[in-house]
């Protein structure tokens, strides 16, 4: 596998299925680890930061995990497809943007991905459709432990793992689930959600992570802390609590919404729609919001002949970087307008029932 | 209503304690109830926040001035402007500054008590027990949920006297 076969396909943690999937986009969790034997990285020196990454590669290389696994050098790659990896959740932007000696270490199917020098000398994540947090943890374990089998990873017996920064001491551990919560934006409740987000320690935060705005009526919920509880006491929290309440309180706010306002949310479904099928420059910003309220049409049965696949594959397609990649040269903004609405008239035309 | 610890602040925690049977009132301010491990800091803040809340007296400013790092030479002032630490080593080199950091952007928590490399038993079950209990406690009282409060409590304190 290499970076130009991802285009074509878009990832399994995106496709559709998985507990919850009519709010829960998907599932995530992240392990911050660091070797024993090397300084930080502010404080690594280019040399060091080299051996880092031969290092954790050759760990990484030795557990092998699955045949199609794929390591792309950061380093040394074009903007295009770093910008590609961000589009796929696969990099964090830092990663993207930072310095010096740095990979990612793909699995064949995107669900699992180690990155080598990003704030940390390593961050593991395994992404899951919908809401998955006992089987992604479970993979994730599993991954560190073998890992730890080849590296020594800093760990103190008061604080844990050690990180970078101290808000990742502990379990290293940072779960992110990813809510599409329409209804709850259109009817003013979002403010709720995050009032007793944050009364319960998370973190909600826009598609992209750390310093991202909700776009769309996507969320990202995340814990904050990283320290004191087990790795499964984070979760269960996730699990049991957070995660079913707010989907429980979206699923009810659509049900209201059909009830009492069916015209008003047909009109937003069918002009998102409409848009889509028509528009012959659009942004990639307008587009997640209109996929946004498609999707909820979609979900709710407004919109029958498209597939929910259609529209996770649309996230992804219409992103700058992928389509780029599709034509296989730099457009400029512009050009990137009108391709990303040429994609799309000709993704929802294929979609559409045939006349016989 | 006067915090009865500090004497100074008001007091807004308020706690009934069944102790025996018996009914104790404590009237406590924000930062003494904080202290006493009774509440915790209601909005873990960021690091940043933390570093820059860190207010310091002239004095320690120039004992933490002096600390560093001999295996990467980072300061803890560097570390305060740029809220990275350099190596593993800072968390023993910078221990009590850095551990009153860490129990501010950690909600109150200062003991990890997840995975181990290995697994390795490295914090004894009871340990473990107690710390579970008194966080629990911290989260009963600011759910104001006193009747648990006061029951983990006790039971806190009888490990205690175990």
């Amino acid at each position: 596998m290499t970076l130009d076969d991802l285009i074509n396909s878009c990832g399994e943690w995106l496709a559709v299925g998985g507990q919850f999937s009519d709010v829960v986009i998907s599932s995530r969790i992240r392990l911050a680890r660091n070797l024993k034997k090397y300084p930080f990285l502010s404080k690594a020196s280019t040399k060091q930061q080299t051996e880092i990454e031969h290092k954790l590669f050759d760990a990484i290389t030795s557990c092998n995990f699955g045949k199609n696994a794929f390591y792309v050098d950061i380093n040394k790659s074009d903007s295009l497809d770093r910008q590609l990896l961000v589009e796929r959740h696969l990099i964090s932007k830092q990663h993207a943007e930072g310095q010096g000696s740095r990979g990612v270490m793909i699995s064949g199917n995107e669900t699992l991905a180690l990155m080598i020098n990003e704030e940390d000398h390593l961050r593991i994540q395994v992404l899951r459709r919908g809401m998955n947090l006992d089987d992604a943890w479970s993979e994730i374990n599993q991954v560190d432990t073998i890992l730890e089998s080849a590296v020594d990873f800093a760990y103190h017996k008061q604080f844990g793992y050690l990180t970078a920064c101290p808000t990742n001491v502990g379990t290293g551990l940072r779960v992110s689930v990813m809510l599409h919560l329409p209804a709850l934006r259109f009817t003013n409740e979002i403010e709720k959600v995050f009032r007793a987000a944050k009364d319960m320690k998370l973190a909600v935060r826009g598609l992209y992570g750390e310093g991202t705005d909700a776009i769309g009526d996507f969320f990202q919920v995340s814990n904050q802390t990283t320290l004191g509880q087990t790795e499964e006491e984070i979760l269960s929290s996730f699990k049991a609590v957070v995660i079913p309440s707010i989907v429980k309180y979206e699923q009810e706010a659509r049900q209201v919404l059909i009830k009492e306002k069916p015209a008003a949310v047909d009109d937003k479904v069918w002009r998102a729609l409409g848009m889509l099928e028509n528009a012959r420059a659009i942004s990639s910003e307008e587009v997640l919001f209109l996929l946004s309220h498609l999707r909820m049409g979609v979900v709710l049965e407004r919109v029958k002949h498209i597939d929910l696949s259609v529209i996770n594959e649309l996230f992804i397609a219409t992103q700058s970087a992928h389509l780029q990649k599709r034509y296989g040269k730099k457009l400029d903004g512009e050009e990137r307008s009108i391709a990303r609405a040429d994609y799309i008239r000709d993704r929802l035309g294929r979609a559409k029932p045939s006349d016989n | 209503m006067r915090c009865q610890n500090c004497k100074k602040q008001t007091a807004t925690v308020h706690l009934t304690d069944l102790l025996k049977g018996e009914k104790h009132e404590r009237h406590l301010c924000e930062e003494c109830a904080v202290k006493e491990k009774i509440t915790a800091k209601t909005h873990p803040p960021s690091i940043n926040d933390v570093l820059n809340s860190f207010l310091m007296s002239q004095s320690v400013v120039k004992e933490l001035g002096k600390l560093k790092c001999p295996d990467c030479g980072m300061s803890f002032v560097e570390f305060r402007s740029q809220g990275l630490l350099g190596c593993p080593n800072d968390y023993d080199v910078f221990d009590q500054a850095l551990s009153s950091v860490i129990e501010r952007a950690q909600d109150g928590e200062t003991q990890h008590i997840g995975k181990s490399p290995g697994e390795s038993a490295d914090i004894d079950p009871i340990q473990r027990e107690r710390l579970k209990l008194q966080r629990e406690l911290r989260e009963a009282v600011k759910a104001e949920n006193y009747e648990l409060a006061a029951e983990l409590r006790d039971r806190l304190e009888e490990m205690h006297s175990e």
